[in-house]
């Protein structure tokens, strides 16, 4: 029986004792919910994805159960990402904070970084005016307007104007309970800047598990954002994500994607460049096994003249996998001189594997720089001959040659702890 | 001592024949030449010794160090001490020259004990810069994604990097010379002489040219023709060649091929 019922928003509202405006708009959010009908084949959008096999009637709203508090926790996740200069370090089980930290020196700047729900509570201005206003909309689609009426969980995060976060942020989001909502908010005030790592994971589980997430990145004019998105979910989780970077003049958005689990992922990730001198780069990196299903729909959007886009998306495929890449540049009209890019590259690691790669352009203006590349390949074998022609064995040889067609995006990732991690992740599916 | 003796070997690429029964005994310390003009199937000889897959013999022999060559891996043979420096290395993108030369060295350790750490990072950057002094290859590159877009020159010289830090007991240069000027062929040979005296390492030089044999004298010549050997001699065949080209080669040996 389906879960997602009216008095279930409102009860989860008041679980969380919010004020008045965030029940409301939970409560607008489900209604557009109700009113839109779940996404087919047909859906242009979702051609490629078809949800069948999942059973949405078993999903329900995220539970505030005892796993959140009492469950045994990878040893990974309290790692810090910088061992000498901690910034802030969040982590939560289930939408719940576990573990909380922000240093002196960032509290001293007036860096706000801590769980939505305590942004909700303590800096209400700034939730009712960014949350799902700017950034992703409850109106655009199913998925969106059911994470407006059940979100979750996740990290609010904003710099204020003219000042450069002194450190790192991290925030990881534990899923235990099968059912997560998390949303990601960050405001980077006019000139300030961030880096901000934001990962999610869980474990394996029979039953099907469910991922309904919004990130938004507001990114202010001069303002300069490093956001790395790190998705590591179990193999049986059902994923749906909508989120949106938008970028002001002269702001910079540099956008890692890391994708290595769930049973299917459905991500709407798009880049709005709103300003002369806007700049965003989208950097994707992921890896599907046995029967993973990835479908990722990214669009750049050069919303003013004078705008650059640069978007690589890199996948390594294995077993009966399958993943879509679809990419498009949007240029208004009167968006002169600007300068987008998109290119999508997979590696095939069986021939059962397939990737869709569409790339797109919609322009407008004339006088543009736009453009795309998509490749599909193989490992090379004179590659692999060569690596093993120096007493390397074939297994390590295939595991450098994969980690070696990630590394260049790796290197984005400004954490070695990380990228050991991601890679780790790479080797574990290599040999799966 | 360590011996590579081949015997009889032959090896076609689809139906086509390329080596019709190659025999060769190379031992600890010697350096052999192996000359001919393009398409005999030196580089054939040298793919198939090394073990790369598309090579497969349909008859013959190879024994290294005793065991029999042909049933390992091209990774195995790497580590009993044979080594191919390629015409034509590939390029490894997204894997820098550093992590490659050390992930060389962790396999050969790893294979002797799979506990095996691998080498300390001090002790493989003082490796490295040593080697790489030696060879006149700028420290830069160790951070440089292996072989994408080295100059011909540069890979060269990246290949014999690799020969010093693997420490083979067998080395195939397979037209090392092509690509080199003059200074950079030098310090190659100079190199590759060094490993020679130092290790006893043997040696089977793959070249159309005398000059690298002013570098790395050979004990040894042999003149191969439509895939078999049909000359061996001293150093003084390579200078005959050198002198009167393959015309009287074709012209004595043509028959054999008519046949």
């Amino acid at each position: 029986m389906n879960t997602f019922t009216k008095e279930a928003v409102q009860k989860l509202s008041a679980s969380l004792n919010e004020p008045e405006w965030m029940l409301e708009f939970r409560l607008k959010a489900f209604e557009i919910y109700e009113n839109t009908p779940m996404p087919t084949t047909k859906d242009e959008a979702w051609r490629r994805t078809n949800l069948r096999q999942m059973k949405f009637d078993e999903f329900g709203p995220s539970i505030n159960g005892d796993a959140a508090t009492d469950a045994a926790l990878p040893s990974f996740l309290n790692q810090q990402l910088t061992a000498d200069e901690t910034g802030g370090n969040l982590l939560q089980v289930d939408g719940v904070t576990r573990d909380y930290e922000l240093s002196e020196a960032l509290q001293a700047q007036g860096v706000i970084f801590c769980d939505m729900h305590t942004a909700v509570s303590q800096h209400p201005d700034l939730v009712q005016k960014y949350f799902m206003t700017e950034g992703v909309s409850v109106s655009e689609g199913k998925f969106a307007a059911l994470h407006g009426a059940f979100w979750r969980g996740g990290t609010f995060l904003y710099v204020p104007k003219n000042t450069k976060a002194a450190a790192p942020l991290h925030s990881v989001l534990w899923n235990e309970n099968g059912r997560t909502f998390t949303h990601t908010l960050v405001v980077l005030e006019v000139g300030s800047e961030a880096i901000f790592m934001d990962e999610y994971a869980s474990g394996n589980s029979d039953a099907q598990g469910f991922h309904n997430g919004v990130v938004e990145l507001l990114v202010g004019d001069n303002a300069n954002l490093i956001y790395a998105g790190l998705q590591d979910f179990g193999a049986n989780m059902w994923q749906f994500n909508h989120e949106r970077g938008r970028v002001g003049r002269d702001g910079k958005l540099d956008w890692v994607t890391s994708m290595m689990g769930t049973r299917l992922t459905k991500a709407f990730q798009t880049m709005e460049l709103d300003q002369p001198g806007s700049w965003g780069r989208m950097s994707g990196i992921f890896f599907t096994n046995g029967r993973q299903h990835l479908d990722l729909d990214t669009q750049q959007n050069h919303n003013a003249g004078n705008t650059v886009s640069d978007l690589l998306y890199k996948g390594a495929l294995k077993d009966r996998s399958r993943t879509v890449w679809q990419g498009m540049i949007k240029a208004l009209p009167g968006s002169q001189k600007i300068d987008g890019f998109q290119a999508n590259r997979n590696l095939m690691l069986d021939r059962t594997a397939r990737a869709d790669s569409i790339p797109g352009l919609e322009i407008e203006a004339d006088d543009v720089k736009c453009t795309h590349a998509s490749a599909i390949g193989k490992l090379d074998p004179e590659e692999i001959f060569y690596l093993m022609s120096r007493g390397i064995p074939r297994n390590t040889a295939v595991e450098m040659s994969v980690q070696g067609f990630f590394d260049p995006l790796m290197r984005r990732i400004p954490f070695e702890g990380i990228r050991d991690r991601i890679f780790g992740r790479i080797v574990e599916k290599i040999n799966m | 001592m360590t011996a590579l003796e081949v015997k009889n070997l032959h090896v076609s690429i689809g139906d086509q024949p390329i080596l019709k029964g190659i025999d060769l005994l190379i031992k600890s310390g010697e350096v052999h030449a192996l000359m001919g003009p393009n398409g005999s199937g030196k580089s054939t000889l040298a793919y198939t010794l090394a073990g790369h897959p598309a090579y497969e013999p349909s008859a013959g022999q190879a024994i290294f160090g005793g065991e029999d060559l042909l049933e390992m891996e091209a990774d195995e043979r790497s580590r009993a001490g044979l080594f191919l420096a390629f015409q034509y290395p590939a390029s490894v993108p997204g894997v820098t020259l550093a992590k490659f030369l050390r992930q060389t060295i962790n396999s050969r350790r790893q294979a002797v004990n799979p506990e095996d750490k691998g080498i300390s990072i001090p002790a493989f950057r003082r490796l490295l810069k040593e080697k790489m002094d030696m060879l006149g290859i700028d420290h830069k590159f160790a951070g440089r994604y292996l072989n994408e877009g080295f100059s011909g020159g540069e890979k060269k010289r990246v290949e014999i990097l690799q020969m010093a830090t693997v420490e083979p007991k067998i080395a195939i240069m397979d037209e090392t010379d092509s690509g080199l000027d003059i200074d950079a062929l030098r310090i190659v040979s100079e190199g590759a002489m060094r490993l020679k005296e130092e290790l006893g390492m043997g040696i089977l030089v793959i070249t159309h040219y005398q000059r690298i044999l002013n570098y790395i004298n050979p004990d040894y010549v042999h003149i191969m023709l439509n895939g078999r050997i049909v000359e061996s001699g001293g150093p003084d065949l390579a200078l005959k060649l050198e002198e009167r080209g393959y015309d009287w080669i074709r012209e004595k040996h043509g028959a054999l091929e008519e046949a």
